[in-house]
């Protein structure tokens, strides 16, 4: 028979690292992410999947984090924006393009919005063809679910076309 | 906000699903993508007792494409259906609509068959269904159940299902031959819900002449509906059909309601226009499938 469960213990891998943790069934993912497992990079801005600022990818894909329950990522693996950069085995960091794309561009201001973006737009360029030509449409596509009250989404649009080029250079 | 407390069960399998769903009783709500589920249990609009979630059931995550339809399992997610190419040859309108279903992150979790579930009238996969004169399977404990699209939806958020069900499927039959269809719809931010959309089906005879001409919309009225618009336009030859007399006479046809984002007169509008340009693509396209006849 089937349990029926108020609270439960979770293993979910959280960029990279193996995380346990006991919460009640009725946590949302961002919620477990910030409190539960001190992740306080994914930012939460409505809670009800409009806003975007607690995009997360769940086994790659980019989610809503608050339109998620914990309980429903046991097994599975998260990336929040703290896995986003790279291990330099050098004691460092290397930023993700996405990451030196906002930076170099100036695509934040306040930051709050920022996480959700960042995720959002890593996954869209990792999954297309670095060599394709970059369209408005799929930029549009991975800026216009998550909004920004301060920057004005220019920026974040040429961070995007950027970091594009960056990965182009790269592959 | 935060949902209330709840209990939770995760089945393995339909029966188990169904097993759970009794046994809790009429507090239980099934969870699938937990996309329009979870805003409305953070903002206190809905405190079920339990939540059964079904990602964990297998068998209901596949499309299967038949020369008669498209059968879309419970578990696919809107991205899933909108990348099927196969589906979308048989019923072109699955695509058309999926695309302004919400933002990528999202239809990255809901399902096609939860929005029908979920009987929004806001909804583009509800109209879907109606237009392309669909239907649900259900799963009970006393076994499964078909249930035409006519019969489904009751209200905004209420659809004829009750007692322990889960929807396991829907299926939306194929575009008919000599046919066209197009989507399109106004919303403020793409991906948003729509302030008003539509989606048309214009079907000519063998001589490029219109004989069938259907629509359905999206944020107009409470249930889906599906409007025969032929009579504007019957025996037109395809190239000097009037469009726009169509459009006129949807727009005598609808009963929108205003809300915050649009007045009642101001959809009404948007449904004259947009079967007028709806209505020439999908004519367009029909008289291509009649040329390649
Ligand atoms: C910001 C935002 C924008 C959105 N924009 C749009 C939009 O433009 N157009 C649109 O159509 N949708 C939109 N949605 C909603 C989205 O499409 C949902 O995925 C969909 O409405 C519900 O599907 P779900 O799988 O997430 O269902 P859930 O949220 O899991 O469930 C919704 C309801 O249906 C019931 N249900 C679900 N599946 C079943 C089943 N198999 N059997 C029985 N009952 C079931 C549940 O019990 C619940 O009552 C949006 C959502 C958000 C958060
Ligand atoms: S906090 Fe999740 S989308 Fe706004
Ligand atoms: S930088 Fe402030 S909300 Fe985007």
């Amino acid at each position: 028979m089937t349990s029926v469960d108020t609270e439960r213990t979770i293993t979910v891998t959280v960029n990279g690292v193996p995380r346990e943790a006991t919460v009640p069934v009725r946590r949302l993912l961002s919620d477990a992410l910030r409190h539960d497992l001190g992740l306080t990079g994914t930012h939460v801005g409505c809670e009800h999947g409009v806003c975007g600022a607690c995009t997360v990818l769940v086994d790659g894909d980019p989610v809503r984090s608050c339109l998620m329950l914990a309980v429903q990522v046991a097994g599975r693996t998260v990336t929040t924006v703290e896995g986003l950069a790279r291990d330099d085995h050098q004691g460092g960091q290397v930023l993700h393009p996405v990451q030196e794309a906002f930076r170099e561009c100036h695509a934040l201001q306040c930051g709050f919005c920022t996480p959700g973006f960042l995720m959002t737009i890593a996954a869209g360029l990792e999954k297309r063809d670095p060599a394709a030509e970059l369209t408005e449409e799929e930029v549009d596509d991975m800026v216009g679910g998550n909004l920004c009250r301060c920057t004005g989404y220019a920026n974040i649009k040429k961070a995007v076309h950027t970091a594009a080029a960056t990965m182009k250079d790269a592959r | 906000m935060k949902p209330a407390p709840f209990r939770y069960a995760d089945p393995g399998t339909l029966d188990e699903a169904l097993a759970v769903l009794s046994a809790e009783g009429a507090g239980a709500k099934v969870l699938a993508g937990g996309q329009s589920l979870l805003p409305l249990l953070s903002m206190r609009l809905a405190a079920p007792a339990t939540l059964v979630d079904i990602n964990g059931v297998p068998g209901l995550d596949a499309v299967e494409v038949t020369g008669d339809g498209v059968t879309v399992g419970a578990l696919v997610r809107h991205n899933a259906l909108l990348h099927d190419d196969a589906a979308a040859r048989v019923q072109p309108l699955l695509a058309r609509a999926t695309a302004n279903v919400a933002h990528p992150a999202i239809r990255n979790r809901g399902t096609t068959v939860g929005s029908i579930a979920h009987a929004d009238p806001s909804g583009e996969m509800t109209s879907v269904l109606a237009l392309t004169d669909g239907s649900v399977t259900v799963a009970t404990p006393s076994g499964p159940s078909t249930v035409e699209w006519r019969d489904l939806f009751v209200g905004p958020l209420e659809t004829s299902i009750s007692g322990p069900a889960v929807v396991t499927s829907a299926f939306f039959p194929a575009l008919p031959p000599r046919s066209g269809t197009a989507f399109a719809e106004i919303a403020r931010r793409k991906g948003d819900y729509a302030v008003c959309g539509a989606g048309v089906v214009v079907t000519l005879d063998e001589d490029q002449r219109v004989a069938a001409v259907r629509a359905s919309y999206v944020s107009v009225g409470l249930t889906p509906e599906v409007h025969d618009l032929t009579d504007a336009v019957i025996g037109s030859p395809v190239e000097k059909a009037d469009w726009t007399a169509a459009g006129e006479l949807a727009r005598t046809l609808v009963d929108p309601d205003g809300d915050i984002h649009a007045s009642a007169d101001y959809r009404r509008l948007l449904v004259g226009v947009l079967t007028g340009r709806t209505l020439a693509e999908a004519a367009a396209e029909a008289a291509a499938a009649v040329t390649r006849e």
